[in-house]
């Protein structure tokens, strides 16, 4: 359909030259509209709802013929204020929030945030072994659902099915885990400023064994699939090319980092949560490019099991030990259970509040309704999320409620390579170049 | 009361060990070195509700960590004498180390950690705004993570402007990267980075009014019905901060 009149554009935008809004099925009149036109030079808008965006990304790409001339993002469609809501609820409520930012990656999110309130509550030293090693077997588990989906949506979106169908079917699996650990598949709120909200539930051990014995099966069928696939790496080798000096300078970090070539990872040079207790390596490619972005994803799941194995072992020695720090003037006094009714409540704390402790129940109405206080100052303490460094900027005004708290998300930061990756490429690899990133926009726009 | 009681002379106590030999931490600061930016009414956070004990009334400074003195011990330094009379103040709290630097410095400063093969500070994590009301004449802040990766060192580089003249020169030229954490930060919090290529919004829309990570940006919100109840919006909800 061409047109004169952009019929999406506001009566105070202007459309200079013409405008052309695909439906489908009129690339002729495209075409033939094109041809009298001198100027071969075309914007084309493409999303923010489109399927191979990876997400609700817009991009306007300058193009002549098939080749990107320039590409620019245009981000901020998922942006829900989160950090903004943050500051008029407590600082325990500030997990709910930062678990739904970057949805593929949760636990990474209450991590950050909860390493960062530890900081400056001065109880870093304080947390219990279990909670922490409860916090990398999320971590991890999260780390292997989070590749599966970048594996899966990067295949769909060249076309590969069978890659985004048997994705999910893991993906699943993961998030089946999550479910009986935290009661949620997504948005756990799971991790929080002293430990863990729970403790183990029976079984589960048993579970991730299960699981991991399963993936060992299962992640060779990728490497079979993919690896050496002529289709696949005709479509990905050589593409979203970018060379060391052009991530360090754009501050892109993860697996696109690694793909130069460089063993950046936070795990290994700044530890945190325990991490240099476990046994695993750095996973590098040297290729530059998206086919390197995927072998890195692919063996990192490899690790990730590594430190499952390790962390379910050195759980099933940590049995009954405590999840969450000492302080009760910081520790949420309930411990809540499955009830009948299918509803979470904790009996014997009602009754212990209610008919044996003046004080319990008063301890445990200020620590609910108004929370504990956080001294005064700020806290970063990044952490190497699937997508690279995820750091929560935390200040306190020495308040109940958080005074500002800042996600420096490495999708936001890593999209800003989508230029440099595109231009001077063809069209279709654009897609291939944004997807071998890996941004969530809800990360992105948080 | 039996007999072998009375005769117990109770020891005498030894005197009070004075508060700042207890810890470091309640060292008073010297006058005009205390950096506080606001003030904090009454114990117990509530307002707005009758209050008969009294401590309703207590004001309270907020005092964030204070400037450190030298030396500051291992690499800190080796950052402070590179830097030295670039600097404003340093903060070094909970092992984190805050450069606090003049906006006019700030190029300068920027460059420095960057090339300097001391320091080496290759990669900047991004921009995070902080906006404090009540701290008069530097309302605005704009602080920068950034990484050493040939180090594996971590510096906070925070710069302050007053609210009437926000104007922070633009890092871009430095570390690109920053390009579109300039734009967050000018988006959420209406500083402008001069020298930007293109300071733009970036998640709001281009025709929004306000900038909405500031402290004087309502949070907005409906009082929502649920079963019989009427729920406030979460900014005129109860608040003990």
């Amino acid at each position: 359909m061409a047109t004169d009149q952009d019929m999406y554009a506001g009566a105070s935008d202007t459309s200079e030259g013409r405008v052309f809004t695909v439906t489908g099925q009129d690339w002729d009149q495209i075409v033939e509209g094109l041809a009298e036109e001198s100027d071969e030079r075309v914007v084309v808008n493409m999303g923010p709802q489109h399927p191979s965006t990876h997400g609700v990304l817009r991009l306007i790409l300058e193009l002549e013929g098939e080749t990107v001339t320039e590409a620019r993002c245009g981000i901020g469609y998922l942006h829900t204020g989160i950090e903004k809501n943050m500051e008029y609820r407590s600082w325990v409520q500030g997990t709910t929030f930062v678990t739904r930012m970057d949805y593929l990656s949760p636990f990474f999110n209450e991590a950050t945030y909860c390493l960062g309130v530890e900081r400056l509550l001065d109880i870093e030293d304080q947390i219990p072994e279990k909670a922490s090693v409860m916090r990398v077997l999320l971590m991890e588990l999260n780390r292997i659902s989070s590749h599966l989906v970048a594996i899966a949506t990067g295949g769909m979106e060249i076309g590969a099915l069978t890659v985004m169908t048997i994705g999910f079917r893991e993906r699943e699996l993961v998030l089946d885990l999550f479910e009986l650990i935290t009661g949620l598949r997504m948005n756990h709120a799971f991790i929080r400023p002293g430990g863990v909200a729970q403790d183990l539930p029976p079984g589960a051990l048993d579970e991730i064994r299960g699981f991991v014995a399963l993936m060992k099966k299962r992640l060779p069928e990728y490497a079979a699939l993919c690896n050496a696939n002529p289709i696949f790496k005709a479509r990905l080798e050589g593409v979203g090319h970018l060379e060391l000096d052009g991530v360090l300078a754009l501050g892109i970090t993860g697996p696109v980092l690694r793909s130069t070539g460089y063993a950046w990872d936070l795990r290994k040079t700044e530890p945190y949560c325990g991490y240099e207790d476990y046994d695993f390596d750095v996973q590098t490619w040297d290729t530059k490019d998206a086919y390197g972005r995927f072998r890195i994803r692919l063996n990192e799941m490899w690790e990730s099991l590594k430190i499952i194995e390790q962390a379910a072992d050195r759980l099933a020695g940590l049995e009954g030990a405590p999840v969450m720090v000492a302080d009760k003037k910081i520790a949420w006094p309930s411990q809540l259970a499955i009830g009948s009714d299918g509803m979470g409540n904790s009996l014997d704390h009602i009754r212990h509040i209610m008919g044996e402790s003046m004080e319990g129940l008063i301890h445990h109405f200020k620590l609910v309704t108004e929370g504990f206080r956080v001294p005064p100052g700020q806290a970063y303490v990044p952490i190497e999320s699937p997508r690279g460094e995820l750091g929560a900027h935390v200040v306190s005004d020495g308040g109940t409620r958080p005074f500002r708290v800042h996600y420096r998300d490495p999708s936001f930061t890593n999209l800003q390579g989508t230029s440099v990756m595109s231009e001077g490429g063809m069209v279709a690899d654009v897609i291939v170049a944004i997807a071998s990133i890996d941004p969530v926009m809800g990360g992105v726009d948080r | 009361m039996s007999e072998d009681q009375k005769d117990v002379v109770p020891e005498p106590k030894p005197p009070e060990q004075p508060a700042v030999e207890q810890s470091p931490e309640n060292v008073p600061a010297p006058p005009g070195e205390v950096t506080a930016v606001g003030v904090r009414t009454g114990m117990f956070g509530a307002s707005g509700t009758p209050d008969t004990s009294g401590y309703g009334g207590l004001v309270a400074p907020i005092v964030f960590p204070g400037p450190a003195q030298r030396p500051y011990g291992g690499w800190f330094d080796e950052v402070a004498d590179a830097l030295e009379g670039h600097l404003g103040h340093v903060v070094i709290h909970r092992g984190e180390l805050t450069l606090h630097v003049p906006r006019e410095e700030l190029l300068h400063v920027a460059q420095t950690l960057r090339d300097d093969p001391r320091l080496r500070f290759e990669l900047c994590s991004g921009v995070s705004g902080v906006h404090y009301p009540d701290d008069a004449g530097r309302e605005l802040h704009a602080v920068y993570h950034l990484l050493s990766m040939t180090h594996n060192r971590r510096v906070r580089v925070e710069v302050s402007v007053p609210d009437a003249d926000a104007h922070i020169p633009s890092l871009v030229g430095i570390y690109p990267t920053t390009d579109w954490h300039e734009r967050e930060t000018y988006d959420m919090f209406g500083i402008v980075f001069d020298g930007h290529p293109a300071l733009t919004r970036i998640l709001m829309p281009d025709d929004w009014p306000g900038h909405p990570q500031r402290k004087d940006y309502p949070l907005g919100g409906i009082p929502v019905e649920y079963k019989g109840g009427t729920i406030p919006p979460p900014d005129q909800r109860r608040s003990y901060n």
